[in-house]
């Protein structure tokens, strides 16, 4: 029975494959998770703990703004403040190590200027601040830290501004701070060459420019380079309801970023910044992809192994099955064998002895005949013809009880004079036909000198017409047969050869042609046999069998048999 | 010395054993035939054979079997062995047994009589 190899091989290599592979992807799988888990942990709590920095950074200089107006509100008296010329004095104090103030105003419940110092002298000093909404802030809390607005200088800035009660009346001591001074400071987190940073209010409006998109006073909006005129400005997402420090990771337009907020102390501002991943999870994804590699060469690697192993096994079971069909072959063969030469034997024993009595009895006869007074009887050749046919007959029995016992191999070789050349001739001529038809040419070299060997003809003749079927098989069509004998006179024996033109047969298939079961012929078209038989019939008779081959060329096989 | 060739056939086949033991009478040889072994052991007590030509297979006493007794009693006698089974074997031991030679069955009458011509030849030798 034929096994399908191909499946067997698919199922053999998918299982390799299968145990194998499936362990390294979970393998690395998780190890990709978890390395990824740790690695993102990391960088939130670094990001959450540079977005703090940041923010205390602006705490404190807020809170320090506010603790030098609040000194400065206090320490002087109301009516040296509104006196312009003295607060011009106290602003240059103030001013002269720092550029954090851009003016100063002193400013009554009314909400008028009492006296300013600034840049903005024109447009302010007759400005009413009793409407701004800042204003009403400061009289009800006391301290307040505006958000950025454009104000009557219609530009962008945010004040600081300290209530100071006495007695009954009330006065506002009102700075406005250099805005580059936040900028500055929040500038400072743009670290890479793709983070961002900035800083909104509770309603989502920039307080500082930031890196990508957007101006003061609008929504921040997300660019991922900064000259990509292309590129369409995607709002962020809003963040200005942030009550506590956070890090997340969120995809905005296909980009993967971190986003850390932070709400910042005394103001209503957020702290917003932006980081790449690709920047900051370099090393990890520089580490993923070599496990990316890695795993693959693995995958590759356990792939090829799995084809080259399974082949080899496949190679050793297909020889193992072929080995294992010719061994249950040959001992079917065997068991054959025996069964028949038993019936061979019973059969030649039964007819054998009445053969004999027939054979006897039609001597007697001929002998009757030859001595008794009756040859001049009218019918005495009739009787003469039939009892020498009886006795031809009984000949052809025994030779067709002595070939059966041939077949059994147990009988000793028939021992006849055989004219060698003649032989062959008659056996090419079974042939003949059959060769014509797909045309090849049988050639004869006999030699006139060979001469009559006793020998069994019948098997010769068997092995012949072994001999030249394989030519023909070998040659397929179109091709010369050559048929030839030759008396070796030194050692008395009489070569006969068969040779084709056809495919010939490498060393491997030399050394096996003798092998029961093998065979060059298609599937079903040789038994394997023909040779092994001939081999031992030829042994069996004294002579010897040789086989001379070159691929291409053709095959040349060579009896040699005695002359006795 | 008496130049007639005293021959014992023994053969369970009545036919065969009775033609052969005719034509080689009208060969003028002595010859007669027994039908088993017992029968040709009894024979050979009584008288004297030069060649016995002996089946190998018979049902009672087989040839082999016979062909002992026979080198036990009467050794002088030479013995061609029959062998219409198949068997080679039967045959060459028989010769291991001291038969003179062994012809397969059916053979034809020439061949038989030049192997009893052989065997008896060597007899004289012998004697």
């Amino acid at each position: 029975m034929e096994r399908n190899y191909i499946k067997i091989w698919w199922q053999h290599c998918l299982a390799i494959v299968g145990f194998s592979v499936i362990p390294l992807l979970i393998v690395s799988i998780s190890l990709y998770v978890i390395f990824n888990k740790i690695y993102t942990d990391q960088i939130s709590e670094t990001l959450l703990n540079r977005v703090e920095a940041r923010r205390d950074t602006i705490d404190l200089f807020l809170s320090e703004r506010i603790s030098q107006i609040y000194t400065v509100a206090h320490t002087n008296k109301t009516h040296e403040l509104a006196d312009e010329a003295y607060l011009n004095k106290l602003f240059s104090i103030m001013h002269a190590k720092s550029d954090s103030y851009v003016d100063i105003g002193f400013i009554d419940k009314e909400g008028n200027h009492l006296a300013y110092v600034g840049p903005y002298h024109e447009i302010l000093k007759t400005a009413n601040y009793k409407n701004e909404p800042w204003f009403d802030a400061v009289m009800s809390q006391g301290i307040h830290i505006s958000d950025v607005f454009m104000g009557y200088r219609h530009f962008p800035h945010f004040i600081i501004a300290v209530l100071i009660r006495e007695k009954n009346e009330r006065w506002i001591l009102r700075l406005t701070i250099n805005l580059k001074n936040i900028d500055d400071i929040v500038q400072k987190a743009w670290t890479g060459s793709l983070s961002d940073a900035f800083i909104i209010n509770r309603t989502n409006k920039l307080q500082t420019l930031p890196r990508f998109g957007g101006a003061y006073l609008s929504p921040p909006f997300y660019k991922n380079k900064r000259n990509d005129l292309q590129e369409k400005a995607i709002p962020y997402p809003d963040f200005s309801s942030t009550a506590k420090t956070r890090v997340d990771r969120i995809s905005i337009q296909g980009h993967d970023v971190f986003i850390a907020t932070s709400p910042i102390r005394n103001t209503r501002w957020i702290l917003v910044t932006k980081e790449s991943p690709n920047e900051i999870l370099f090393s990890f994804m520089q580490g993923r992809n070599w496990t990316i590699f890695f795993t693959s060469m693995g995958l590759l690697v356990i792939c090829t192994g799995a084809v080259l192993f399974t082949n080899a096994l496949i190679n050793r079971m297909k020889e193992t099955d072929r080995e294992n069909a010719a061994s249950s072959d040959m001992l079917l063969q065997a068991n054959k064998m025996i069964a028949l030469s038993k019936m061979a034997a019973g059969i030649a024993h039964e007819v054998n002895n009445p053969l004999a009595s027939i054979s006897e009895n039609a001597g007697w006869i001929k002998d009757l005949l030859a001595d008794e007074d009756i040859s001049s009887s009218p019918n005495f050749q009739e009787f003469s013809d039939s009892v020498t046919k009886i006795e031809q007959h009984v000949n052809r029995a025994r030779k067709v009880i002595h070939n059966l016992l041939g077949f059994a191999r147990r009988m000793e070789p028939e021992k006849e004079k055989i004219n060698v050349n003649n032989l062959l001739d008659e056996t090419t001529g079974f042939l003949e036909n059959e060769s014509r038809h797909v045309n090849i040419r049988i050639e004869k070299q006999y030699a006139d000198d060979v001469p009559v060997i006793t020998s069994d003809l019948s098997q010769i003749q068997q092995v012949v017409l072994n001999l030249l079927n394989n030519a023909i098989d070998a040659i397929g069509s179109d091709g010369v047969i050559t048929v030839g004998s030759r008396y070796l006179e030194k050692s008395d024996e009489v070569e006969v050869w068969v040779a084709d033109s056809g495919k010939g047969m490498s060393e491997a298939e030399l050394n096996k042609i003798f092998d029961p079961f093998f065979t060059t012929k298609e599937m079903g078209k040789g038994t394997g046999l023909g040779l092994s038989i001939s081999y031992s019939i030829i042994e069996k008779l004294g002579g010897k069998f040789k086989v001379q081959s070159k691929l291409g060329e053709g095959t040349k096989f060579t009896i040699i048999l005695p002359k006795h | 010395m008496n130049n007639t060739i005293r021959v014992l056939i023994v053969d369970d086949e009545d036919d065969f054993r009775e033609t052969i033991v005719k034509r080689l009478n009208a060969r003028k040889l002595k010859a007669e035939g027994a039908s088993g072994g017992r029968k040709a052991l009894e024979m050979l007590k009584e008288k004297e054979f030069d060649v016995m030509v002996l089946d190998v297979k018979m049902p009672d006493m087989d040839g082999i079997e016979t062909l002992r007794h026979v080198k036990k009693i009467t050794p002088d006698v030479e013995v061609i062995m029959l062998t219409g089974h198949a068997s080679v074997e039967f045959g060459l031991k028989g010769m291991q047994l001291g038969a003179f030679d062994y012809i397969m069955k059916p053979a034809p009458l020439t061949e038989l009589l030049d192997t009893i011509g052989q065997a008896y030849n060597k007899k004289k030798e012998g004697a």
